[in-house]
């Protein structure tokens, strides 16, 4: 009795950190970063409906359903994972390709240009300076954990093409995993870089990365994510990009896949003239809940951010757009933009919306939107009286809807891969 | 054979049609002109099968088969075109892939083999050069950013495509140009013949200089008042309607 009265007011860790006391020598890195974030997730716990600080960012997702699995490390992978692999989309670039959180060098790629240095997070463990354990609890419990990832780097000037980072999840009879794996992603001044991230995966698991980008002076860094992971998995993703001088961040996020996913983007403009872009669709079914949360920072003068964000809800499935565009007073001629759409497809679905505008410059343009609706009856009867039956007239504008955002997505190659994605997601689940 | 008889309907809890009498026997074009308000795109879309709209007595055949339980694709696939009064877009849709994706729908539900995008290009090229219409509108979203002559033109276009049994322009010619007009009106001829028949709702005799009707019908408050020869139309374009609504009356 008593221990139910206890933890209704302590922090739900959800096993964690008997996870991290037990493993804690193998964890490679900074053993008192670790340390820190361990005390900081012990005090705080998991956030979202539970004890914790920071509640407001959680408003509308709970995970509660993680605290009350019981995750286990993931078993060193031997599977030789073909039929995650053949899952991939095909699109002929060099992968990177890391399974249940750790990297599979048979599985990935090498030869990249001369420029573009990759390594992992278990080889050179370095915890980076965006992040911040301190109010983030998922990123907390990351750098408890963080065991792998990938840390690529671009130099000066070097164009370094295209990639893929693949994230796989096998299954693994019966065990719930969790994973925590940490990137690191630097382009020197005036880099390129390109890259198709997909994660997907087959069971019970938990996927909860912490990605670092820094985009210095005139870079341009294109960052595509996939996300189809296992209908039955976690995704709690957090990314930091601290984008420079006249630099260019520029990303497009798919979610397909979770049963719970949660897509946390902090972007900093910090240079004058520097852009953004975080654009994104959801396309959700069942019981399905995604949440995509952003916190873009325009600290120096005459940057850019655009945000467009479709959702796509059938069933019960429920979608989460929160966003806060912060403007610094030393930022004057801000541009931010910010739009959510959703398309409700049944009246069980549900959006949030929450948009927030902090603005301490006088001479800025700032401006949100959201749309809900339904699938408009004039298109679905011009559609039908041209002689195309009902549901395949739902179909058609449903892509539709989503096409405009996929239309982001300039590298047609990608663009394709993510139409293609959303067709077989068509196949398996006709609205 | 378009028989419709004493067909009334109402939208939401207003009735718009009163009453209407109409038979299009095939092979023949037949005019329907009237106040605005009157009831005629009403009566287009209680033809083309639009659910807003609750048909509450009367019946509307086409060669013996009763309309009015059909779904609007069925209605389609059996031969009948509305082209809309105002189109309508359709972002993120481009124009090639909605009318073969409306071909092979109406082909697949008359148990007809699906065209491939090869033929199906040649055709709709072909199409649109007859209607002097650029090539790349078909790439372009359905409507969307079309001029007002470019929507209905873009009508004419799935018309042309979709070769209808009975054909029901609704407005069409208006927002067109001089040359335009006659474009559409070419194109409305060319399907002239014992197997197609049109019903042509225009508030202009000048596109019945083109189109010439084989009988003319004013819809007024919903009911057909009058019915005539093409001279009707011409009778009409000198007094106005307020005779024939004040006869009928
Ligand atoms: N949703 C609606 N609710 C109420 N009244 C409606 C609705 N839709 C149409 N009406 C009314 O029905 C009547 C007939 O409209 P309709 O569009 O059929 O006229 P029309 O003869 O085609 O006119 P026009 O020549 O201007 O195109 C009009 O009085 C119109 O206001
Ligand atoms: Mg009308």
């Amino acid at each position: 009795m008593s221990a139910s009265v206890a933890s209704s007011r302590a922090p739900a860790t959800g096993g964690f950190l008997a996870r991290f006391e037990g493993f804690r020598a193998q964890l490679p890195g900074d053993p008192d970063r670790r340390a820190q974030a361990a005390d900081l997730f012990r005090a705080n716990g998991l956030p979202g409906g539970l004890p914790g600080r920071r509640a407001e960012a959680w408003k509308y997702t709970s995970l509660r359903p993680v605290a009350e699995a019981s995750f286990r490390e993931p078993l060193t992978a031997i599977a030789d994972c073909a039929g995650l692999l053949a899952r991939l989309p095909n699109v002929g670039l060099p992968r990177l390709v890391f399974v249940d959180g750790r990297y599979r060098g048979d599985l990935s790629a090498d030869g990249f240009p001369a420029g573009v240095s990759i390594s992992t997070f278990a080889r050179s463990p370095d915890f980076g300076a965006l992040a911040r354990p301190e109010r983030e609890n998922m990123v907390a419990l990351n750098t408890m954990l963080a065991e792998d990832g990938v840390r690529i780097s671009v130099a000066d000037g070097v164009d370094g093409g295209t990639l893929m980072l693949v994230n796989l999840a096998t299954e693994q009879s019966g065990r719930a995993t969790a994973f925590h794996p940490r990137h690191s992603i630097r382009l020197a001044s005036g880099a390129r870089l390109s890259i198709l991230e997909v994660s997907l995966g087959d069971g019970v698991y938990l996927h909860n990365p912490v990605t670092e980008l820094v985009v210095a002076a005139g870079a341009h860094l294109s960052h595509v994510r996939l996300q189809d992971e296992a209908r039955t998995a976690f995704h709690l993703s957090t990314l930091y990009a601290d984008i420079a001088e006249g630099a260019t961040y520029d990303s497009f996020a798919l979610n397909l896949g979770a049963r719970l996913a949660r897509t946390e983007i902090h972007a900093r403009l910090g240079g004058t003239g520097a852009t953004v872009h975080l654009n994104g669709a959801q396309l959700l079914t069942g019981s399905q809940h995604a949440d995509i949360t952003t916190v873009v920072r325009h600290d120096a003068p005459g940057c850019a951010s655009r945000q467009t964000i479709k959702n796509v809800l059938s069933g019960r499935s429920r979608g989460v757009f929160q966003g806060k565009i912060e403007v610094d007073r030393i930022a004057q001629k801000t541009d931010g933009y910010q739009m959510n759409q959703a398309l409700l497809l049944s009246p069980d679905a549900e959006i949030d919306c929450k948009p927030e505008l902090e603005i301490f410059a006088d001479d800025v343009k700032c401006s949100h939107g959201a749309t809900v609706g339904e699938l408009d009856r004039d298109q679905l009867f011009y559609l039908r009286a041209r002689g195309v039956p009902l549901a395949q007239a739902r179909a058609l504008l449903v892509r539709a809807f989503l096409t405009e955002a996929l239309d982001a997505v300039t590298d047609e190659t990608i663009r394709d891969a993510l139409e293609a994605a959303v067709s077989r997601w068509w196949e398996s689940e006709p609205l | 054979m378009l028989e419709i008889k004493g067909l009334t309907a109402d939208i939401g809890d207003k009735t718009i049609l009163h009453g209407i009498d109409l038979v299009v026997p095939n092979g023949e074009v037949h005019a329907v002109m009237g106040p605005n308000g009157s009831g005629k795109s009403t009566l287009a879309y209680v033809l083309a099968g639009r659910e807003d709209y609750a048909v509450t007595g009367g019946t509307a055949t086409f060669d013996g088969q009763d309309l009015l339980t059909m779904d609007p694709e069925a209605r389609a696939a059996m031969g009948i075109f509305l082209a809309f009064q105002y189109p309508v877009e359709l972002p993120g849709v481009n124009n090639a892939n909605f009318l073969r994706t409306a071909l092979n729908a109406q082909r697949r539900l008359r148990g007809e083999d699906e065209l491939d995008a090869i033929k199906f290009l040649k055709l709709a090229r072909a199409e649109m050069k007859n209607l002097a219409m650029p090539d790349d509108m078909l790439k372009r979203n359905v409507n969307v950013g079309f001029s007002g002559g470019e929507k209905k033109r873009n009508e004419v276009l799935q018309m042309a495509v979709l070769r209808p049994k009975l054909a029901i322009l609704d407005e069409t010619d208006s927002g067109l140009d001089i040359d335009a007009l006659k474009i559409v009106a070419e194109g409305v001829n060319a399907l002239r013949g014992p197997g197609f028949s049109a019903l042509v709702i225009t508030h202009y005799q000048r596109l019945l200089d083109h189109i010439v009707p084989d009988r003319v019908h004013v819809l007024a408050g919903g009911r057909i008042l009058r019915s005539g020869g093409p001279e009707l139309a011409l009778e009409l374009e000198a007094n106005g309607y307020a005779g024939v609504v004040a006869e009928a009356a």
